[in-house]
């Protein structure tokens, strides 16, 4: 039976990629970083792991899109939110790691001490529980795309409108966080992590973890779409996509359909999120910018909507030429971005996956 | 007429001369002397002593034997008589000031301002002294209110000298002096009747005569009356302000969206074309005839923003009509170029645009209510560029080309519209009044390349809310988003505000999908 799914997941071709990918991930990488010394050619910097790290969380924001993009039709201005929630939700476990480490020497966070308040607000209520912040990593974003999804698909939102009211979603949330009031430190957020789980945050050790952990995200949640995009459910997912009203004369109730996959991919979005501020260190309300959530839809018409690995493809493509172009040549960036989006809309409808697909026979 | 006749007698008379002995302090005496003899000057409160005043401010009073002369330049003048001194004596000394009796001076200035025969400087006396006169004052203060005949000048004195009637006369002026504070609209006023109601805490009033407590609580109810009365004007002129902001914003959109139902995502980014273009156009206009470079700019922010949207429909949209989500990524790129174009050409920084002089200042309504003008001219702005607008669409043949392509593109075409051709020109002219809305934010606000991003969401808001392919739903939708925005943020603060007006959006929506006003048609997929 495994083998069964393993076949339909895919083809020997495809496993062995994802087995290269992995002994990259878990084995070449942790030793060229680990073991490596520092003067070595060979030695991986703490900068090109975490750079790797947040690449990767990136892909599978890209996964996610892809899941609600390319297979239910549905474009989310509003990813980019998912993505901050569960950041700031874990961040707020990495804030009480500090302790009294802190710029004040007190055990309230500094951006707390600074405004003078004496006690917790209620949002962060047993916030020092690890667990209790990886649970809110899911239940905040899943809970909010849930009564979202919910509203907008029952009352059928759809296509554009659904992308302008997920953009304005965002947008309020942007202003929200960016207030002091709302008790997630204003427009600096949070930052200077100390430790994950009592240990030092910035060894590489615990880098190499981090990173580890992220990639296997990464494999699970693209195995995940996978299966969930080649089972019975998906090929609704695709119908509703290209056909919503007859799906809906077969009987089919397509709310519960969209509904599900919206809220999952909200979820791995948030689990995204939350790997990605340990790695980079530092969250804040510009991660809601309307900009951030649009870049994540190109990233995944880069490289090809529907295709999961496109998706991945796509997040690696574009974030390694931001990765280049900033560093280089910073004034042309916007540039060579504006002009992805422009060329990939007129003349790669199927993205790079397209490319490559159609080379083969 | 009358009065102005006699303000004018009694300036003639009063010029004539000092008295010498006060002069003579002014000239010779110690300190207490001089200070003495300048309160006696304020107290004489003619022209003639504020010349004398502003002389010695200027250092340009001296001594010679027992004259005291104001020496400008060459000429010499006595300071009592007005007689001419010539040639001025060799021996004279200049009266030495210190910084005491030189502030006692410019107070004394100031008040003696309050006579000038200049309405404008009589004006700004009479500001200055509101909330910081003090008892010594008074009776210059009535003099003047005596010979005042300009009705504002006259309102702002009452209200000093009830000020100060307040605090020092009998009963009955005491009363009147509150009844005056009644009729004021000055929100300090509200602070001087509220201490005379105040109780302390062993349950005694600040002020015992309890005739004097009724009137002024009679006082302040009529006051507070009125200062709500001007909040609310001020509230509904912001709101008519912002909501014919978002309107302009979003008549271009309304076009491209609404009608043609291209979501252009770089909307914004041609505001910021307009708004760039009036700069430019500022900067040529640099010198005689910078008042008059709208009138230049308002055309060629209109032309410059149409030319870069028919470019761009010729270049990318028109070949993604049909897939909204596409035209959406596309023009957003096109929207990062935009602002990247204008980074470099410009710089990263805000520009600079000025207004002309006839849009600055305003009308003050109230006490602290201001109307600027360049709102003003804005909401006109408007109101006349949504006119054009509904002409151009209902009566000229372009618009009605543009209707029926929007009604029935396949039923257009095959009646012989040239349906890509009015594509460009529709989209254009959304462009073009994109590029009339940036010219228009100009004037109030700042110029910087990210100038559309912070329009783009709230015009797709008004948009969206409005419903698409109307005009009037457009116009409600701002107005009404104006006035909610506005009207929370007097009770919640502005970010609030927003983030309700935008929730509300979202839920609005989920009820009525097609917006406000929805065109009626049976199809299923609307």
């Amino acid at each position: 039976m495994t083998g069964g799914i393993s076949r339909r997941l895919y083809g020997p071709r495809g496993w062995a990629i994802l087995a290269l990918f992995s002994v990259a991930v878990f084995v070449v990488l942790p030793i060229l970083h680990l073991s490596v010394p520092g003067d070595s050619p060979f030695h991986v910097s703490s900068y090109w792991v975490a750079l790797g790290g947040k690449i990767m969380c990136y892909a599978i924001v890209a996964v996610a899109m892809d899941l609600i993009w390319g297979y239910a039709g549905i474009l989310s201005l509003g990813h980019g939110l998912f993505f901050a929630l569960g950041g700031y939700a874990f961040g707020m476990y990495l804030m009480r790691q500090i302790g009294s480490d802190g710029q004040y020497r007190q055990p309230m966070p500094d951006f707390m001490v600074f405004l003078d308040w004496k006690e917790f607000p209620w949002q962060w209520w047993n916030s020092d529980s690890f667990w209790w912040c990886a649970m809110l990593v899911i239940v905040v974003p899943g809970l909010l795309a849930f009564v979202f999804g919910y509203f907008a698909f029952r009352s059928r939102v759809k296509g554009v409108y659904f992308s302008i009211i997920t953009q304005a979603l965002t947008f309020a949330a942007m202003l929200l966080f960016f207030r002091n009031a709302t008790g997630f430190g204003g427009n600096n957020g949070f930052t200077d992590f100390r430790r994950i789980l009592d240990i030092p945050i910035a060894t590489p050790q615990t880098r190499t973890v981090l990173f580890a952990v992220t990639g296997a995200t990464l494999i699970g949640t693209l195995l995940l779409a996978r299966w969930l995009t080649t089972s019975r459910f998906g090929r609704v997912l695709a119908a509703i996509r290209d056909a919503e009203q007859r799906v809906m004369f077969c009987g089919y109730d397509t709310v519960h359909y969209k509904l599900f996959v919206w809220t999952l991919s909200a979820v791995i979005c948030g689990i995204a999120g939350a790997l990605y501020v340990p790695q980079v260190g530092i969250i804040n309300p510009s991660e809601m910018s309307p900009a951030n959530s649009i870049e994540i839809a190109i990233w995944v018409a880069i490289g090809g909507r529907g295709s999961l690995v496109g998706a991945i493809l796509g997040a690696g493509l574009v974030n390694g030429a931001k990765s280049f172009f900033t560093q280089t040549f910073p004034e042309y960036w916007l540039y060579a971005l504006g002009l992805i989006f422009i060329l990939v809309t007129l003349f790669l409808p199927q993205g790079v996956m397209g490319l490559l697909n159609r080379k083969k026979p | 007429m009358r009065i102005l006749l006699i303000g004018l007698w009694l300036f003639a008379s009063s010029a004539l001369a000092l008295d010498a002995a006060t002069v003579g302090k002014l000239g010779f005496g110690d300190g207490d002397e001089k200070i003495a003899a300048i309160a006696a000057l304020v107290a004489e409160g003619d022209v003639a002593a504020l010349a004398l005043l502003q002389a010695a401010a200027n250092g340009e009073l001296q001594t010679s034997g027992k004259l005291v002369l104001v020496v400008k330049g060459d000429e010499a003048v006595d300071a009592a008589t007005g007689a001419k001194v010539s040639p001025p004596p060799a021996d004279a000394e200049e009266v030495i000031l210190n910084n005491r009796i030189r502030r006692e001076i410019e107070g004394a200035v100031a008040a003696l301002k309050l006579i000038s025969p200049d309405r404008a400087a009589r004006l700004a006396a009479a500001k200055e002294l509101t909330g910081n006169a003090d008892e010594a004052m008074l009776p210059l203060i009535n003099k003047a209110l005596a010979r005042e005949a300009d009705p504002e000048v006259k309102q702002l004195l009452e209200l000093t000298q009830a000020t100060l009637e307040l605090k020092t006369g009998t009963k009955e002026s005491r009363i009147a002096a509150v009844r005056t504070l009644g009729l004021s609209t000055n929100p300090n006023t509200k602070m001087l009747l509220l201490g005379i109601l105040e109780k302390s805490k062993e349950g005694s009033y600040a002020e015992p005569d309890e005739d004097i407590r009724a009137e002024a609580q009679k006082s302040l109810r009529a006051l507070e009356g009125r200062l709500a009365w001007g909040e609310r004007a001020g509230v509904l002129f912001t709101s008519v302000s912002l909501g014919s902001i978002l309107l302009l914003a979003a008549l271009g959109l309304a076009i491209t969206y609404g009608l043609m139902g291209v979501i252009n995502m770089a909307h914004g980014e041609l505001i910021m074309v307009g708004a760039y273009t009036t700069y430019v156009v500022q900067n040529t206009f640099k010198g005689q005839f910078f008042d008059w470079y709208l009138l230049a700019a308002v055309p060629a922010s209109f032309v410059v923003a149409a030319a870069v949207g028919m470019a761009l429909e010729r270049l990318v949209i028109r070949w993604l009509y049909g897939r909204p989500l596409e035209t959406l990524l596309a023009t957003w790129g096109i929207s990062l170029m935009l602002i990247q174009t204008v980074r470099t050409i410009f710089g990263a920084q805000n520009v600079q645009v000025e207004n002309p002089a006839f849009m600055s200042g305003g009308v003050e309504i109230l006490t602290g209510v201001v109307m600027p003008w360049s709102r003003i001219v804005i909401i006109c702005f408007a109101g006349a560029v949504l006119i054009g607008m509904w002409l151009l669409l209902t009566k000229t043949r372009l618009g009605l080309f543009v209707r029926g392509v929007t009604q029935n593109r396949a039923m257009a075409s095959c009646v012989g519209v040239p349906t890509a051709r009015v594509d460009t020109w529709a989209f254009g002219l959304g462009c073009g009044i994109a590029g009339l809305a940036g010219c228009a934010l100009s004037q109030i606000g700042n110029v910087g390349p990210d100038l559309g991003q912070s329009y783009i969401v709230d015009s797709f808001m008004v948009v969206v809310l409005g419903g698409v392919g109307q005009l009037a739903g457009t116009v409600y939708a701002a107005l009404g988003l104006g006035f909610a925005n506005k009207l929370l943020e007097a009770w919640q603060g502005a970010v609030l505000a927003k983030i309700a007006v935008l929730v509300f959006i979202i839920f609005f929506i989920q009820k009525r999908p097609q917006g406000m006003f929805a065109l009626k048609g049976r199809a299923l997929d609307a």
